[in-house]
C-alpha cells in the first residue's frame, strides 16, 4: 500500500505535532524553605524524627520512613566531595568553559549530597573527599534558585577520611 | 508556612514531536494534501475514515483505501460558543462528528456553522479546503467542515 | 490469567483521601499523599512493613515534568526495598494489578494509592494528549467539548434530555452534603440548574465535573489480615475491565459495551445491588453507565456525590472502590458495584464487585 500523488514533493510520510503546555508549578512547602533559603545565601535542609537523617533539599519527607520531615536544619557552607565527574561534553546555554566539575557535595551535617559546580581548582587535582565551601552570587543577586550557588571552591581543610563520607557514594 | 512563602514558577515546556506515519495514515494524509478524503476497507467490507492500521474493533488486518466523501452527514455536534485558544477555529463553531459518504465510521473535525441554530444531527456538511499550497498533509488541510448548499 | 470471578478473596480494608479542593498551591504530590497515606495505614494500625507489594497510579502530565510517581514514593518509605510498581491510570487499575498480584497467593497485603493535582496546568491541553496523535490531538479537541459530542448523541437517540443530566448533577451534589470531602455540595433543584450556561452545548455547567487536586489510598488484604485489620471485611468478588478502540467515531457513544462486558464478568447480575459507585466526571456517562451494568432505579448511585462533586483525576476512579467499600465495612450494604472510567467519553471501564460477610 502506498500512497499515490501526482505531488511533485511525493508522499506525505511525517506528521509534525507539536507540543506545548503551560504549568504553574509549586515546589510545595519543604522545597520552598530549601529555596527561600539560597534566597539568604544559605542551605536548609530538614531532618527525619525517625531516623535522624537530614536531607537537603528535603521534599517534605523522609524517603526511607515515609514520615514528614518538619524539624528545619541550617546546613554548614561547607562539604566534602563525595564523587565526580569531568564533563568535556559542550551543552546548550552553556555559561562556563569545559572541562568543568560536576561534583556530588556532601554538606556538613547533611546526610544527602546534591550536585554542584567545582571552580578555582584545575580539573585534574579535584578529589574524592576534597573538603569545599560554596561560592554564592553577590547578595542583590541572591534568589530563590541554585543558581544563587555559583559554585563550590576548596576551602583549605585537608581532605576528609574515606569513612565520613562512604555511605555517601 | 504562610501562602507567600510557598513558592510558584511558570513552567512550559515544549515537544516538538514528529510522528513516522506508516503506509496507512501515509496515504490518508497524502490524500487531505491533494484535497481527497481516503477511508480503509476493514471487516466485512465496512469503510473506517479516519483509516487505521487495522480494523478497530476487531484488530483484523484492513485492505485498500478507497476516496470517500467530500460531503457527510453529521452524526452528533457540539457547540463551541468561546473558542479556546488551540481550537482549530477563533469564532463560534461546532464540533461534529462526519461519517462521509460511503463511510461506515466517522471523523472529528470543526464545522463552521455560524450558529448553533445552523447544524444538526443529520445535516450534510462538506469540507473547507485550504488552499492547495498551503497544504502539507494533516487534517487542518481541512479548515472547516461547512453546512452543504449553505456558505458562511 | 483471564480476569475472572476472584478466585482468592481480597478484602478492601482500608481508604483514606484527601480533601478534595480547587487547587492545593501549598503542597507539593508527596506533601499531599503524605497524610492520605498515613490515614490508611493507621486505620487499621498498620505501617508501610505490614504491606508487602506498593502500586500506584497517576500522570506525569499533570504536573509537566517526568517521573513524579518516582517521588511520590518518598511518602510510603521505601527501606528496605519494596516490591513496586505503577500505573498510568487512575488509581482503580493500579488497584487491578495489585489484586491480580494477590490472587498469585504469594502476599497477603497491598498499599495502593493515587494522586494528581489538576490546578497546576489546563486540563482541556492536557487531556487532549491522550487521544489518537493523528486525527484527534492535532485538532485539540477539548474534553468538555467530547463529552458534549456524547451527550448529544445520547439525546439524539431519545435516550435522555438535558433534565436527565441535571437531574444526576442534582442528586450527586445533593448526596455530597453528607460528604465532608467532597468539593462541590448543595440542595439545588433541577430547573434551576437547568439554567446555567451551557459551557459546551448541550453540557451546561453543572454537567461538568469540578477541577480537583486530590490523591487517596486503599488497602488491600487476603487471608489472616484481611479478617484481623477489618471486622466486616468488604471483599472483592468479581473484577474485570475492558476497552474499545480510540477511534471516537468508531463507537456508538450512547452505549457502553466495555463497561456490559465488564459488568458480565465481574458478575454484578449474580447478586442484587445495593449500591453503585459510578465514576462519571460528565453527568450524562452515569446514564451510560447504569444502562451498561444493568442498574435499575432500586440501586443506590454515588451517595458519596461521585466524580460531579470532587473528581480528582487519577484518584476519582479508586475513590468509588473506596467509597462503594467504606459503606460495606459501615453494615451500609451487602453488595456494591463500583465502576472507574479512562479514555473519552468512557472509552475504557473498570467493574469491581464487592461483598460484605
Ligand atoms: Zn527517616
Amino acid at each position: 500500500m502506498t500512497a499515490a500523488t501526482a505531488d511533485e514533493r511525493g508522499p506525505v510520510t511525517t506528521l509534525a505535532t507539536p507540543i506545548a503546555l503551560d504549568f504553574d508549578f509549586t515546589p510545595g512547602v519543604a522545597q520552598s524553605r530549601f529555596l527561600r533559603g539560597l534566597e539568604q545565601g544559605k542551605f536548609m535542609g530538614q531532618r527525619c524524627s525517625v531516623c535522624g537523617k537530614v536531607y537537603v533539599p528535603s521534599r517534605g519527607t523522609c524517603p526511607t520512613d515515609g514520615v514528614p520531615t518538619t524539624e528545619d536544619v541550617e546546613l554548614s557552607n561547607s562539604g566534602t566531595v563525595t564523587t565526580f565527574c569531568v564533563v568535556n561534553v559542550p551543552f546548550a546555554g552553556q555559561s562556563i568553559e569545559i572541562p568543568y566539575i560536576a561534583a556530588q557535595v556532601l554538606l556538613d551535617g547533611a546526610n544527602l549530597s546534591f550536585m554542584g559546580l567545582i571552580q578555582e581548582l584545575p580539573a585534574t587535582e579535584v578529589r574524592m573527599g576534597l573538603r569545599v565551601e560554596a561560592v554564592w552570587v553577590p547578595e542583590d543577586e541572591l534568589a530563590p534558585s541554585l543558581a544563587s550557588v555559583r559554585y563550590f571552591r576548596p576551602n583549605g581543610e585537608p581532605d576528609a577520611d574515606y569513612e565520613t563520607y562512604k555511605e555517601y557514594l | 508556612m504562610a501562602d507567600s512563602e510557598v513558592l510558584h514558577a511558570a513552567h512550559h515546556i515544549e515537544y516538538p514531536y514528529s510522528r513516522s506515519l506508516g503506509p496507512v495514515l501515509s496515504a490518508f494524509m497524502t490524500g487531505l494534501r491533494d484535497g481527497r478524503l481516503l477511508g480503509v476497507t476493514a471487516s466485512g467490507g465496512r469503510i473506517v475514515c479516519p483509516p487505521s492500521e487495522y480494523d478497530p474493533d476487531t484488530g483484523d488486518d484492513v485492505g485498500e483505501l478507497v476516496e470517500v466523501g467530500p460531503g457527510g452527514v453529521v452524526e452528533s455536534w457540539a457547540w463551541v460558543s468561546t473558542p479556546l485558544r488551540k481550537h482549530p477555529l477563533d469564532r463560534p463553531f461546532a464540533w461534529a462528528l462526519i461519517r462521509l459518504d460511503g463511510a461506515d465510521t466517522a471523523l472529528l473535525h470543526a464545522v463552521d456553522a455560524g450558529s448553533p441554530g445552523a447544524v444538526a444531527t443529520g445535516d450534510r456538511v462538506v469540507p473547507r479546503f485550504r488552499p492547495a499550497g498551503e497544504r502539507v498533509g494533516s487534517l487542518a488541510d481541512i479548515e472547516a467542515f461547512v453546512p452543504e448548499g449553505g456558505a458562511v | 490469567m483471564s480476569a475472572a470471578r476472584a478466585v482468592r478473596p481480597v478484602s478492601v480494608a482500608s481508604f483514606a483521601q484527601a480533601q478534595n479542593v480547587r487547587r492545593d498551591d501549598q503542597r507539593n504530590e508527596v506533601e499531599g499523599l503524605l497524610p492520605v497515606i498515613a490515614e490508611a495505614f493507621g486505620a487499621i494500625g498498620i505501617t508501610k512493613d505490614d504491606v508487602d507489594f506498593i502500586c500506584s497510579g497517576s500522570t506525569d502530565y499533570l504536573v509537566g515534568g517526568p517521573f513524579s510517581f518516582v517521588m511520590a514514593l518518598d511518602a510510603v518509605g521505601v527501606w528496605p526495598p519494596r516490591s513496586e510498581s505503577h500505573v498510568e491510570m487512575d488509581g482503580a487499575w493500579a488497584l487491578y494489578e495489585a489484586w491480580v498480584l494477590l490472587q498469585e497467593g504469594k502476599v497477603d497485603a497491598a498499599l495502593v494509592y493515587s494522586f494528581g493535582r489538576s490546578s497546576l496546568g489546563d486540563l482541556n491541553e492536557i487531556l487532549t494528549l491522550q487521544l489518537d496523535p493523528y486525527t484527534m490531538a492535532p485538532l485539540w479537541p477539548d474534553i468538555v467539548s467530547l463529552n458534549a459530542l456524547q451527550a448529544r448523541a445520547l439525546i439524539d437517540a431519545g435516550k435522555a434530555t438535558e433534565a436527565d443530566f441535571a437531574a444526576v448533577a442534582s442528586r450527586s451534589r445533593r448526596d455530597a452534603l453528607a460528604n465532608p470531602k467532597a468539593q462541590v455540595a448543595g440542595d439545588i433543584p433541577v430547573e434551576t440548574l437547568l439554567e446555567d450556561e451551557y459551557v459546551v452545548a448541550p453540557l451546561r455547567r453543572h454537567a461538568l465535573p469540578p477541577i480537583t487536586d486530590g490523591a487517596a489510598a486503599i488497602v488491600l488484604a487476603a487471608g489472616d489480615k484481611a479478617t484481623r485489620w477489618s471486622e466486616r471485611p468488604a471483599w472483592i468478588t468479581g473484577f474485570d475491565h475492558r476497552i474499545e478502540t480510540h477511534a471516537l467515531g468508531a463507537r456508538d457513544l450512547t452505549a457502553s459495551p466495555s463497561t456490559a462486558k465488564a459488568g458480565e464478568v465481574a458478575g454484578v447480575a449474580a447478586g442484587p445491588v445495593d449500591l453503585a459507585e459510578i465514576h462519571a466526571p460528565f453527568a450524562h456517562q452515569e446514564l451510560i453507565v447504569r444502562e451498561a451494568l444493568g442498574l435499575d432505579g432500586t440501586v443506590t448511585v454515588n451517595p458519596s456525590g461521585g466524580a460531579l462533586a470532587a473528581n480528582p483525576i487519577m484518584s476519582a476512579g479508586l475513590i468509588r472502590i473506596g467509597e462503594a467499600a467504606s459503606r460495606i465495612a459501615a453494615g451500609q450494604a451487602d453488595r456494591a458495584v463500583a465502576h472507574a472510567t479512562s479514555g473519552p467519553c468512557l472509552q475504557q471501564n473498570l467493574v469491581c464487585v464487592l461483598e460484605g460477610a
